[in-house]
Protein backbone atom coordinates (compact mmCIF):
# COMPACT_ATOMS: atom_id res chain seq x y z
CA UNK A 1 0.00 0.00 0.00
CA UNK A 2 1.84 3.22 -1.16
CA UNK A 3 1.42 6.43 1.29
CA UNK A 4 -1.17 8.31 -0.95
CA UNK A 5 -3.46 6.04 -0.72
CA UNK A 6 -2.96 5.75 3.08
CA UNK A 7 -3.70 9.64 3.59
CA UNK A 8 -6.70 9.64 0.83
CA UNK A 9 -8.79 7.59 2.78
CA UNK A 10 -11.27 8.48 4.92
CA UNK A 11 -11.19 8.40 8.62
CA UNK A 12 -13.38 5.78 10.27
CA UNK A 13 -15.96 6.72 11.56
CA UNK A 14 -15.41 6.54 16.33
CA UNK A 15 -16.25 2.76 17.49
CA UNK A 16 -20.22 2.76 19.03
CA UNK A 17 -20.92 -0.16 20.43
CA UNK A 18 -23.26 -1.44 23.19
CA UNK A 19 -21.95 -0.99 26.47
CA UNK A 20 -21.38 -4.39 28.84
CA UNK A 21 -24.37 -4.62 31.16
CA UNK A 22 -23.76 -4.96 35.19
CA UNK A 23 -27.06 -6.41 36.16
CA UNK A 24 -24.94 -7.39 39.51
CA UNK A 25 -24.66 -3.49 40.16
CA UNK A 26 -27.79 -2.74 40.11
CA UNK A 27 -28.86 -5.28 42.53
CA UNK A 28 -26.00 -4.54 44.98
CA UNK A 29 -27.98 -0.95 44.82
CA UNK A 30 -30.96 -2.01 45.62
CA UNK A 31 -29.74 -4.37 48.38
CA UNK A 32 -27.72 -1.35 50.26
CA UNK A 33 -30.41 1.33 49.70
CA UNK A 34 -33.17 -0.95 51.48
CA UNK A 35 -30.19 -1.53 54.40
CA UNK A 36 -29.23 2.14 54.52
CA UNK A 37 -33.14 3.22 54.87
CA UNK A 38 -33.88 0.22 57.63
CA UNK A 39 -30.42 1.78 59.75
CA UNK A 40 -31.72 5.23 59.68
CA UNK A 41 -35.19 4.60 60.37
CA UNK A 42 -34.16 3.01 63.63
CA UNK A 43 -32.00 5.29 64.20
CA UNK A 44 -34.61 7.98 63.99
CA UNK A 45 -37.28 6.00 65.56
CA UNK A 46 -35.81 4.09 68.04
CA UNK A 47 -36.13 6.17 71.58
CA UNK A 48 -33.24 4.50 73.06
CA UNK A 49 -31.07 6.24 71.02
CA UNK A 50 -32.24 9.80 73.07
CA UNK A 51 -30.45 12.14 70.29
CA UNK A 52 -31.52 15.62 72.23
CA UNK A 53 -29.94 14.49 75.21
CA UNK A 54 -26.81 13.17 73.13
CA UNK A 55 -26.55 16.67 71.76
CA UNK A 56 -27.00 18.33 74.50
CA UNK A 57 -24.65 16.03 76.79
CA UNK A 58 -21.21 15.40 74.38
CA UNK A 59 -20.37 19.13 74.24
CA UNK A 60 -20.32 20.01 78.13
CA UNK A 61 -16.77 21.12 79.57
CA UNK A 62 -15.74 17.83 81.25
CA UNK A 63 -16.08 16.30 77.64
CA UNK A 64 -14.38 19.08 76.08
CA UNK A 65 -11.90 19.05 78.79
CA UNK A 66 -11.64 15.63 78.06
CA UNK A 67 -11.20 15.67 74.37
CA UNK A 68 -8.57 17.94 75.02
CA UNK A 69 -6.29 15.68 77.00
CA UNK A 70 -7.39 12.86 74.90
CA UNK A 71 -5.45 14.91 71.86
CA UNK A 72 -2.58 16.27 73.97
CA UNK A 73 -2.20 12.57 75.39
CA UNK A 74 -1.98 11.01 71.60
CA UNK A 75 0.14 14.27 70.10
CA UNK A 76 3.02 13.67 73.43
CA UNK A 77 3.18 9.80 72.74
CA UNK A 78 3.58 10.16 69.16
CA UNK A 79 6.40 12.42 69.47
CA UNK A 80 7.71 10.91 72.17
CA UNK A 81 6.84 7.56 70.46
CA UNK A 82 8.80 8.63 66.74
CA UNK A 83 11.68 9.79 68.53
CA UNK A 84 12.12 7.33 70.78
CA UNK A 85 11.39 5.21 67.96
CA UNK A 86 13.96 6.31 65.58
CA UNK A 87 16.81 6.52 67.94
CA UNK A 88 16.11 3.11 68.54
CA UNK A 89 15.98 1.66 65.04
CA UNK A 90 19.07 3.79 64.30
CA UNK A 91 20.94 1.70 67.37
CA UNK A 92 18.94 -1.60 65.92
CA UNK A 93 20.86 -0.90 62.69
CA UNK A 94 24.63 0.15 64.43
CA UNK A 95 27.24 -1.94 63.93
CA UNK A 96 28.04 -1.69 67.47
CA UNK A 97 26.29 -5.03 68.86
CA UNK A 98 25.95 -3.94 72.19
CA UNK A 99 23.79 -1.30 70.50
CA UNK A 100 21.57 -3.42 68.40
CA UNK A 101 21.11 -5.86 71.14
CA UNK A 102 19.91 -3.51 73.64
CA UNK A 103 17.26 -1.72 70.98
CA UNK A 104 16.29 -5.39 70.00
CA UNK A 105 15.50 -6.41 73.86
CA UNK A 106 13.51 -2.81 74.26
CA UNK A 107 11.03 -3.68 71.15
CA UNK A 108 11.22 -7.38 72.36
CA UNK A 109 9.64 -6.28 76.22
CA UNK A 110 7.68 -3.03 74.94
CA UNK A 111 6.00 -5.16 72.10
CA UNK A 112 5.11 -8.47 74.31
CA UNK A 113 3.65 -6.50 77.39
CA UNK A 114 -0.09 -5.59 76.16
CA UNK A 115 -0.96 -1.76 76.92
CA UNK A 116 -3.41 -1.72 79.36
CA UNK A 117 -1.25 -4.03 81.44
CA UNK A 118 1.38 -1.41 80.68
CA UNK A 119 -0.52 1.67 81.80
CA UNK A 120 -1.54 0.08 85.42
CA UNK A 121 1.94 -1.47 85.60
CA UNK A 122 2.74 2.50 85.18
CA UNK A 123 0.28 3.82 87.35
CA UNK A 124 1.43 1.85 90.09
CA UNK A 125 5.21 2.68 89.72
CA UNK A 126 4.49 4.49 93.49
CA UNK A 127 4.74 1.16 95.23
CA UNK A 128 8.15 0.45 94.07
CA UNK A 129 9.82 3.24 95.64
CA UNK A 130 7.99 6.43 97.07
CA UNK A 131 10.83 9.12 95.88
CA UNK A 132 12.72 9.35 92.41
CA UNK A 133 16.15 11.04 92.62
CA UNK A 134 19.13 11.70 90.40
CA UNK A 135 22.69 10.77 91.52
CA UNK A 136 25.75 8.74 91.21
CA UNK A 137 24.48 4.90 91.05
CA UNK A 138 24.79 2.56 93.87
CA UNK A 139 25.85 5.27 96.31
CA UNK A 140 23.93 3.89 99.19
CA UNK A 141 25.41 0.57 98.77
CA UNK A 142 29.00 1.77 97.64
CA UNK A 143 29.03 3.99 101.23
CA UNK A 144 27.77 1.19 103.20
CA UNK A 145 31.00 -1.16 101.99
CA UNK A 146 33.70 2.12 102.81
CA UNK A 147 32.07 2.25 106.03
CA UNK A 148 31.00 5.63 105.08
CA UNK A 149 27.17 7.74 104.91
CA UNK A 150 27.88 8.54 100.81
CA UNK A 151 24.86 10.35 99.60
CA UNK A 152 25.29 11.67 95.92
CA UNK A 153 21.20 12.43 95.29
CA UNK A 154 20.94 16.01 94.09
CA UNK A 155 17.74 15.81 92.50
CA UNK A 156 14.78 13.76 93.60
CA UNK A 157 10.83 14.00 92.96
CA UNK A 158 8.44 12.62 94.79
CA UNK A 159 6.29 9.69 93.17
CA UNK A 160 3.14 11.30 93.39
CA UNK A 161 4.58 14.48 91.49
CA UNK A 162 6.09 12.93 88.85
CA UNK A 163 3.66 9.58 88.03
CA UNK A 164 0.90 11.84 88.60
CA UNK A 165 -2.04 9.80 86.38
CA UNK A 166 -1.15 12.02 83.49
CA UNK A 167 2.61 11.43 83.55
CA UNK A 168 2.12 7.70 84.33
CA UNK A 169 -0.10 7.45 80.77
CA UNK A 170 1.91 9.63 78.80
CA UNK A 171 5.19 7.38 79.68
CA UNK A 172 3.36 4.33 79.18
CA UNK A 173 1.89 4.92 75.69
CA UNK A 174 5.09 6.41 74.17
CA UNK A 175 7.42 3.75 75.69
CA UNK A 176 5.30 1.51 74.17
CA UNK A 177 4.40 3.46 70.81
CA UNK A 178 8.49 3.82 70.28
CA UNK A 179 9.01 0.40 70.14
CA UNK A 180 6.46 -0.33 67.47
CA UNK A 181 7.90 3.25 65.96
CA UNK A 182 11.44 1.57 65.86
CA UNK A 183 10.36 -1.41 63.77
CA UNK A 184 8.36 1.07 61.22
CA UNK A 185 11.15 3.22 60.88
CA UNK A 186 13.93 0.18 60.71
CA UNK A 187 11.78 -1.14 58.01
CA UNK A 188 11.59 2.13 56.34
CA UNK A 189 15.13 2.94 55.95
CA UNK A 190 16.19 -0.76 55.05
CA UNK A 191 13.77 -0.11 52.05
CA UNK A 192 15.91 3.19 50.71
CA UNK A 193 18.27 1.88 48.19
CA UNK A 194 21.73 1.11 49.51
CA UNK A 195 23.15 3.20 46.73
CA UNK A 196 22.21 6.29 48.49
CA UNK A 197 24.22 5.77 51.35
CA UNK A 198 27.43 4.71 49.20
CA UNK A 199 26.95 7.96 47.12
CA UNK A 200 26.66 9.73 50.22
CA UNK A 201 29.60 7.49 51.83
CA UNK A 202 31.75 8.46 48.68
CA UNK A 203 31.03 12.08 49.18
CA UNK A 204 32.72 11.80 52.22
CA UNK A 205 29.70 12.25 54.41
CA UNK A 206 29.92 10.85 57.51
CA UNK A 207 27.50 8.24 59.08
CA UNK A 208 25.45 10.68 60.69
CA UNK A 209 24.59 13.33 58.26
CA UNK A 210 23.94 10.54 55.22
CA UNK A 211 21.45 9.17 57.93
CA UNK A 212 19.78 12.68 58.42
CA UNK A 213 20.16 14.09 55.09
CA UNK A 214 19.88 11.44 52.96
CA UNK A 215 18.57 8.15 54.16
CA UNK A 216 16.07 9.23 56.88
CA UNK A 217 14.03 11.63 53.89
CA UNK A 218 13.89 8.95 51.61
CA UNK A 219 12.66 6.45 54.50
CA UNK A 220 9.87 9.15 55.31
CA UNK A 221 7.99 8.03 52.35
CA UNK A 222 7.82 4.59 53.38
CA UNK A 223 7.51 5.25 57.38
CA UNK A 224 4.97 8.11 57.06
CA UNK A 225 1.63 5.91 56.14
CA UNK A 226 1.99 2.98 58.69
CA UNK A 227 2.85 6.03 61.22
CA UNK A 228 -0.35 7.35 60.32
CA UNK A 229 -2.01 4.60 60.91
CA UNK A 230 -0.24 4.55 64.39
CA UNK A 231 -1.34 8.08 65.42
CA UNK A 232 -5.18 6.74 64.56
CA UNK A 233 -4.45 3.80 67.09
CA UNK A 234 -2.61 6.02 69.64
CA UNK A 235 -6.13 8.23 69.87
CA UNK A 236 -8.23 5.41 70.39
CA UNK A 237 -5.80 3.79 72.79
CA UNK A 238 -5.83 6.78 75.31
CA UNK A 239 -8.79 5.64 76.27
CA UNK A 240 -7.00 2.95 77.98
CA UNK A 241 -5.45 5.45 80.63
CA UNK A 242 -8.61 5.60 82.23
CA UNK A 243 -6.86 2.02 83.80
CA UNK A 244 -3.72 4.22 85.23
CA UNK A 245 -6.04 5.60 86.37
CA UNK A 246 -6.45 9.28 84.12
CA UNK A 247 -10.26 10.06 84.72
CA UNK A 248 -10.23 13.13 83.01
CA UNK A 249 -9.89 11.42 79.48
CA UNK A 250 -12.54 11.60 76.88
CA UNK A 251 -13.94 8.15 76.99
CA UNK A 252 -14.30 7.68 80.69
CA UNK A 253 -15.73 11.59 81.21
CA UNK A 254 -18.65 10.00 78.25
CA UNK A 255 -19.51 7.26 80.47
CA UNK A 256 -19.21 8.68 83.86
CA UNK A 257 -22.16 11.05 82.08
CA UNK A 258 -23.90 7.90 80.73
CA UNK A 259 -23.24 6.01 84.43
CA UNK A 260 -24.85 8.75 86.08
CA UNK A 261 -27.90 9.48 83.97
CA UNK A 262 -28.44 5.55 83.50
CA UNK A 263 -28.49 6.73 79.74
CA UNK A 264 -25.42 4.47 78.79
CA UNK A 265 -26.49 4.08 74.93
CA UNK A 266 -26.13 7.74 74.14
CA UNK A 267 -22.86 8.79 75.28
CA UNK A 268 -21.75 5.31 73.45
CA UNK A 269 -22.64 6.94 70.28
CA UNK A 270 -21.42 9.99 70.88
CA UNK A 271 -18.02 8.23 71.82
CA UNK A 272 -17.97 6.74 68.14
CA UNK A 273 -19.01 10.54 66.93
CA UNK A 274 -16.09 12.03 68.80
CA UNK A 275 -13.72 9.94 68.03
CA UNK A 276 -14.47 9.76 64.18
CA UNK A 277 -14.73 13.48 64.38
CA UNK A 278 -10.95 13.56 65.59
CA UNK A 279 -9.73 10.50 63.45
CA UNK A 280 -11.14 12.01 60.07
CA UNK A 281 -9.23 15.58 61.23
CA UNK A 282 -6.21 13.40 61.60
CA UNK A 283 -6.26 11.88 58.39
CA UNK A 284 -6.41 15.35 56.85
CA UNK A 285 -3.16 16.05 58.58
CA UNK A 286 -1.38 12.73 57.31
CA UNK A 287 -2.72 13.61 53.51
CA UNK A 288 -0.64 16.44 53.40
CA UNK A 289 2.36 14.94 55.71
CA UNK A 290 2.46 12.40 52.63
CA UNK A 291 2.47 14.86 50.01
CA UNK A 292 5.09 17.01 51.64
CA UNK A 293 7.77 13.31 51.57
CA UNK A 294 6.77 12.51 48.18
CA UNK A 295 8.84 14.89 46.75
CA UNK A 296 10.63 14.52 43.72
CA UNK A 297 9.16 10.83 43.99
CA UNK A 298 6.37 10.20 41.03
CA UNK A 299 5.59 13.06 40.40
CA UNK A 300 3.22 13.84 37.22
CA UNK A 301 6.15 15.08 34.93
CA UNK A 302 8.30 12.08 36.16
CA UNK A 303 5.42 9.62 35.09
CA UNK A 304 4.70 11.36 31.82
CA UNK A 305 8.54 11.38 31.12
CA UNK A 306 8.79 7.45 31.98
CA UNK A 307 5.78 6.71 29.48
CA UNK A 308 7.22 8.76 26.89
CA UNK A 309 10.54 7.67 26.77
CA UNK A 310 10.50 4.55 28.87
CA UNK A 311 13.45 5.31 30.30
CA UNK A 312 14.58 3.53 33.89
CA UNK A 313 14.86 6.14 36.22
CA UNK A 314 16.30 5.99 40.21
CA UNK A 315 15.96 2.34 40.57
CA UNK B 1 51.32 -12.62 35.90
CA UNK B 2 51.22 -9.05 34.77
CA UNK B 3 53.24 -7.72 31.77
CA UNK B 4 53.56 -4.16 32.57
CA UNK B 5 54.62 -2.55 29.70
CA UNK B 6 55.58 0.38 31.55
CA UNK B 7 53.44 3.95 32.57
CA UNK B 8 52.37 4.26 28.99
CA UNK B 9 50.90 7.79 29.52
CA UNK B 10 51.66 10.35 27.19
CA UNK B 11 53.35 12.45 29.44
CA UNK B 12 57.07 11.62 31.13
CA UNK B 13 55.88 9.53 34.76
CA UNK B 14 59.03 8.84 35.99
CA UNK B 15 60.16 11.91 38.53
CA UNK B 16 56.42 12.39 40.08
CA UNK B 17 54.60 10.51 42.41
CA UNK B 18 51.37 8.24 40.96
CA UNK B 19 48.06 9.36 42.41
CA UNK B 20 46.94 5.70 42.83
CA UNK B 21 49.71 3.29 43.76
CA UNK B 22 48.50 -0.61 44.33
CA UNK B 23 50.53 -3.31 45.10
CA UNK B 24 49.66 -6.90 45.38
CA UNK B 25 46.03 -5.94 45.86
CA UNK B 26 43.86 -8.87 47.28
CA UNK B 27 39.91 -8.72 48.15
CA UNK B 28 37.60 -11.69 48.92
CA UNK B 29 34.15 -12.05 49.82
CA UNK B 30 33.93 -14.76 52.05
CA UNK B 31 35.55 -17.57 49.94
CA UNK B 32 35.76 -15.75 46.20
CA UNK B 33 38.54 -14.09 45.97
CA UNK B 34 37.63 -11.57 43.37
CA UNK B 35 41.03 -9.63 43.43
CA UNK B 36 44.16 -11.71 43.20
CA UNK B 37 46.97 -9.58 43.55
CA UNK B 38 46.28 -5.73 41.29
CA UNK B 39 49.48 -4.05 41.13
CA UNK B 40 48.79 -0.50 39.44
CA UNK B 41 50.18 3.25 39.19
CA UNK B 42 48.02 5.83 38.04
CA UNK B 43 49.64 9.51 37.52
CA UNK B 44 48.27 12.73 37.88
CA UNK B 45 46.04 13.50 35.03
CA UNK B 46 46.36 10.13 34.02
CA UNK B 47 43.32 8.51 32.33
CA UNK B 48 43.23 5.33 33.21
CA UNK B 49 40.78 2.73 31.15
CA UNK B 50 39.83 -0.67 33.00
CA UNK B 51 38.19 -3.47 30.72
CA UNK B 52 37.33 -7.09 31.23
CA UNK B 53 34.75 -9.54 31.29
CA UNK B 54 32.09 -8.86 34.08
CA UNK B 55 33.18 -10.51 37.20
CA UNK B 56 36.63 -9.51 36.42
CA UNK B 57 37.37 -7.60 39.51
CA UNK B 58 37.26 -4.16 37.92
CA UNK B 59 34.52 -2.60 39.74
CA UNK B 60 35.78 -4.17 43.11
CA UNK B 61 38.76 -2.55 42.79
CA UNK B 62 37.80 0.39 41.81
CA UNK B 63 35.09 0.67 45.13
CA UNK B 64 38.75 -0.56 47.40
CA UNK B 65 40.37 2.97 45.94
CA UNK B 66 37.93 5.08 48.11
CA UNK B 67 37.29 2.21 50.51
CA UNK B 68 33.68 0.94 49.91
CA UNK B 69 35.39 -1.87 49.79
CA UNK B 70 38.16 -3.08 52.42
CA UNK B 71 41.00 -5.07 51.00
CA UNK B 72 42.03 -8.30 52.55
CA UNK B 73 46.08 -7.99 51.24
CA UNK B 74 48.27 -5.57 49.68
CA UNK B 75 49.03 -2.21 49.69
CA UNK B 76 47.10 0.51 48.26
CA UNK B 77 47.77 4.33 48.23
CA UNK B 78 46.46 7.49 47.16
CA UNK B 79 48.21 10.34 46.40
CA UNK B 80 50.82 8.97 48.78
CA UNK B 81 48.33 8.19 51.72
CA UNK B 82 47.43 4.21 52.55
CA UNK B 83 43.99 3.89 52.15
CA UNK B 84 42.19 3.07 55.28
CA UNK B 85 45.00 2.50 57.45
CA UNK B 86 48.18 4.14 59.36
CA UNK B 87 51.19 2.76 59.57
CA UNK B 88 53.25 3.43 62.30
CA UNK B 89 56.57 1.16 61.83
CA UNK B 90 55.14 -2.17 61.25
CA UNK B 91 52.20 -1.72 62.71
CA UNK B 92 48.98 -0.80 60.81
CA UNK B 93 45.99 1.12 62.35
CA UNK B 94 42.83 1.09 61.27
CA UNK B 95 41.57 4.91 60.04
CA UNK B 96 38.09 5.92 62.07
CA UNK B 97 34.96 6.30 60.39
CA UNK B 98 35.41 10.40 60.08
CA UNK B 99 38.90 9.93 58.75
CA UNK B 100 37.91 7.64 56.05
CA UNK B 101 35.05 10.10 54.98
CA UNK B 102 37.58 12.87 55.08
CA UNK B 103 39.85 11.15 52.19
CA UNK B 104 36.98 9.94 50.51
CA UNK B 105 35.65 13.61 50.33
CA UNK B 106 38.86 14.40 47.96
CA UNK B 107 38.06 11.16 45.81
CA UNK B 108 34.69 11.78 43.18
CA UNK B 109 32.91 8.55 42.04
CA UNK B 110 30.43 8.02 39.40
CA UNK B 111 28.43 5.09 39.35
CA UNK B 112 26.19 3.21 37.24
CA UNK B 113 23.13 3.72 38.64
CA UNK B 114 23.55 7.31 39.02
CA UNK B 115 22.56 7.42 42.87
CA UNK B 116 21.55 10.70 42.67
CA UNK B 117 19.48 12.12 45.84
CA UNK B 118 15.61 11.57 44.63
CA UNK B 119 14.31 14.17 46.98
CA UNK B 120 16.63 16.76 46.17
CA UNK B 121 16.82 18.82 42.93
CA UNK B 122 19.95 19.12 41.18
CA UNK B 123 20.97 21.74 42.44
CA UNK B 124 20.39 20.54 45.73
CA UNK B 125 21.93 17.44 44.74
CA UNK B 126 25.55 19.05 43.84
CA UNK B 127 25.53 21.86 46.92
CA UNK B 128 24.63 18.46 49.33
CA UNK B 129 28.69 17.47 49.91
CA UNK B 130 30.15 20.94 49.72
CA UNK B 131 27.39 22.30 52.32
CA UNK B 132 27.37 19.19 54.82
CA UNK B 133 31.23 18.38 54.68
CA UNK B 134 33.15 21.39 53.56
CA UNK B 135 30.72 23.76 55.20
CA UNK B 136 31.12 26.00 52.15
CA UNK B 137 28.29 28.35 52.80
CA UNK B 138 24.56 27.79 50.59
CA UNK B 139 25.38 30.87 48.21
CA UNK B 140 29.17 30.16 47.29
CA UNK B 141 28.18 26.35 47.00
CA UNK B 142 24.91 27.60 44.63
CA UNK B 143 27.37 29.65 42.64
CA UNK B 144 29.62 26.65 42.03
CA UNK B 145 26.97 24.30 41.28
CA UNK B 146 25.14 26.52 38.58
CA UNK B 147 29.42 26.46 36.76
CA UNK B 148 28.81 22.85 37.05
CA UNK B 149 25.84 22.10 35.63
CA UNK B 150 26.54 24.78 32.94
CA UNK B 151 29.36 23.03 32.16
CA UNK B 152 28.32 19.37 31.59
CA UNK B 153 25.43 21.28 29.75
CA UNK B 154 22.51 21.34 32.43
CA UNK B 155 22.16 24.71 32.87
CA UNK B 156 18.56 24.84 32.46
CA UNK B 157 17.80 22.15 34.90
CA UNK B 158 18.57 23.23 37.84
CA UNK B 159 15.34 23.06 40.11
CA UNK B 160 14.24 19.45 38.48
CA UNK B 161 14.50 16.13 40.75
CA UNK B 162 16.03 13.52 38.81
CA UNK B 163 12.98 11.56 38.22
CA UNK B 164 12.39 14.21 35.59
CA UNK B 165 15.79 13.94 33.72
CA UNK B 166 16.50 11.22 31.43
CA UNK B 167 19.22 8.46 32.42
CA UNK B 168 22.40 10.50 30.63
CA UNK B 169 21.36 14.14 32.30
CA UNK B 170 21.09 11.90 35.42
CA UNK B 171 24.42 10.88 35.09
CA UNK B 172 25.98 14.22 33.66
CA UNK B 173 24.29 15.89 37.38
CA UNK B 174 26.14 12.85 38.58
CA UNK B 175 29.35 14.33 37.50
CA UNK B 176 28.53 17.53 38.21
CA UNK B 177 27.57 17.00 42.73
CA UNK B 178 31.56 14.56 42.01
CA UNK B 179 33.31 17.59 40.83
CA UNK B 180 31.73 19.88 43.48
CA UNK B 181 33.77 19.07 45.71
CA UNK B 182 37.13 19.63 43.81
CA UNK B 183 38.40 16.22 44.08
CA UNK B 184 41.85 14.73 42.79
CA UNK B 185 40.85 11.68 41.66
CA UNK B 186 37.41 10.57 39.60
CA UNK B 187 36.66 7.25 39.76
CA UNK B 188 33.96 5.82 37.39
CA UNK B 189 32.36 3.04 37.29
CA UNK B 190 30.68 2.03 33.97
CA UNK B 191 29.13 5.42 34.05
CA UNK B 192 27.21 4.79 30.68
CA UNK B 193 25.83 1.23 31.11
CA UNK B 194 22.25 1.90 32.56
CA UNK B 195 21.93 4.31 29.92
CA UNK B 196 19.66 4.46 26.65
CA UNK B 197 22.33 3.82 23.33
CA UNK B 198 21.35 7.77 22.16
CA UNK B 199 22.27 9.00 25.80
CA UNK B 200 25.64 7.77 26.31
CA UNK B 201 26.83 10.00 23.92
CA UNK B 202 26.67 13.21 26.34
CA UNK B 203 28.07 11.49 29.32
CA UNK B 204 31.41 10.43 27.36
CA UNK B 205 31.59 13.99 25.84
CA UNK B 206 31.56 15.46 29.78
CA UNK B 207 34.19 12.73 30.95
CA UNK B 208 36.07 13.66 27.63
CA UNK B 209 36.08 17.37 28.81
CA UNK B 210 37.07 16.60 32.16
CA UNK B 211 40.24 14.19 30.72
CA UNK B 212 41.15 17.59 28.91
CA UNK B 213 41.13 19.55 31.75
CA UNK B 214 43.86 17.15 33.28
CA UNK B 215 41.60 15.20 35.27
CA UNK B 216 43.28 12.14 36.69
CA UNK B 217 40.54 9.61 36.20
CA UNK B 218 40.11 5.86 36.52
CA UNK B 219 37.18 4.67 34.40
CA UNK B 220 35.74 1.35 34.43
CA UNK B 221 33.82 0.76 30.65
CA UNK B 222 32.97 -0.85 27.92
CA UNK B 223 33.79 1.88 25.90
CA UNK B 224 35.56 0.75 23.58
CA UNK B 225 35.83 4.33 21.28
CA UNK B 226 36.11 5.97 24.65
CA UNK B 227 38.93 4.37 25.69
CA UNK B 228 41.19 4.50 22.24
CA UNK B 229 40.28 8.07 22.09
CA UNK B 230 40.72 9.57 25.50
CA UNK B 231 42.69 6.75 27.46
CA UNK B 232 46.55 7.09 28.24
CA UNK B 233 46.66 3.51 29.41
CA UNK B 234 43.90 0.45 29.37
CA UNK B 235 44.41 -2.08 31.69
CA UNK B 236 43.26 -5.49 30.95
CA UNK B 237 41.74 -7.11 33.41
CA UNK B 238 40.51 -10.97 34.12
CA UNK B 239 39.45 -13.21 36.59
CA UNK B 240 41.18 -11.02 39.54
CA UNK B 241 44.54 -10.38 38.12
CA UNK B 242 45.84 -7.49 35.47
CA UNK B 243 46.54 -9.67 32.18
CA UNK B 244 47.55 -7.04 29.87
CA UNK B 245 48.30 -3.20 30.03
CA UNK B 246 49.53 -0.47 27.24
CA UNK B 247 48.93 2.64 25.11
CA UNK B 248 45.43 1.80 24.03
CA UNK B 249 46.04 1.98 20.23
CA UNK B 250 48.77 -0.80 20.80
CA UNK B 251 46.95 -3.05 23.15
CA UNK B 252 43.75 -3.29 20.85
CA UNK B 253 45.90 -3.37 17.63
CA UNK B 254 47.82 -5.98 18.78
CA UNK B 255 46.79 -7.65 21.93
CA UNK B 256 49.64 -10.19 23.49
CA UNK B 257 47.61 -12.38 25.77
CA UNK B 258 45.30 -14.64 24.62
CA UNK B 259 42.47 -13.45 26.96
CA UNK B 260 42.55 -9.90 25.94
CA UNK B 261 42.43 -11.06 22.37
CA UNK B 262 39.05 -12.94 22.85
CA UNK B 263 37.66 -10.18 24.94
CA UNK B 264 38.79 -7.67 21.99
CA UNK B 265 37.04 -9.77 19.54
CA UNK B 266 33.78 -10.14 20.97
CA UNK B 267 33.67 -6.77 22.05
CA UNK B 268 34.99 -4.83 18.86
Amino acid sequence: MTETKTAERAQPEAITAVPVRHPGRWVAIVVLAIVAAMFVHMLVTNDAFQWRFMLDNMFRPPVIEGVRTSLTLTVLSMIIGVALGIVIAMMRLSPNPILSGAAWLYTWFFRAVPRIVLLILFGNLGILYSRYELGLPFDHQIGNLLGIDLDTRFFGLDARTILTGFMAGLLGLALSEAAYMAEIVRAGMKAVDPGQQEAASALGMGRGATLRRIVLPQAMRVIVPPTGNETIAMLKDTSLVAFVPVTNELFFQLQAIGARTFQVFPMLVAACLWYLAMTSVLMVGQFYVERYFSKGFGTKQAKARAQAENVGYGH
Amino acid sequence: MATDLGGGAATDTADRNPMVKAEAVHKSFGHLEVLKGIDMEVYPGQVVVLLGASGSGKSTFLRCINHLEKINAGRLWVDGQLVGYRQEGDKLYELKEREISSKRAEIGMVFQRFNLFPHMTSLENICEAPCQVRKVSKDAARTRARQLLDQVGLADKTDVYPAQLSGGQQQRVAIARALAMDPKLMLFDEPTSALDPELVGDVLEAMKQLAKDGMTMIVVTHEMGFAREVGDQVVFMDQGVVVERGVPTEVFANPQHERTKAFLSRIL
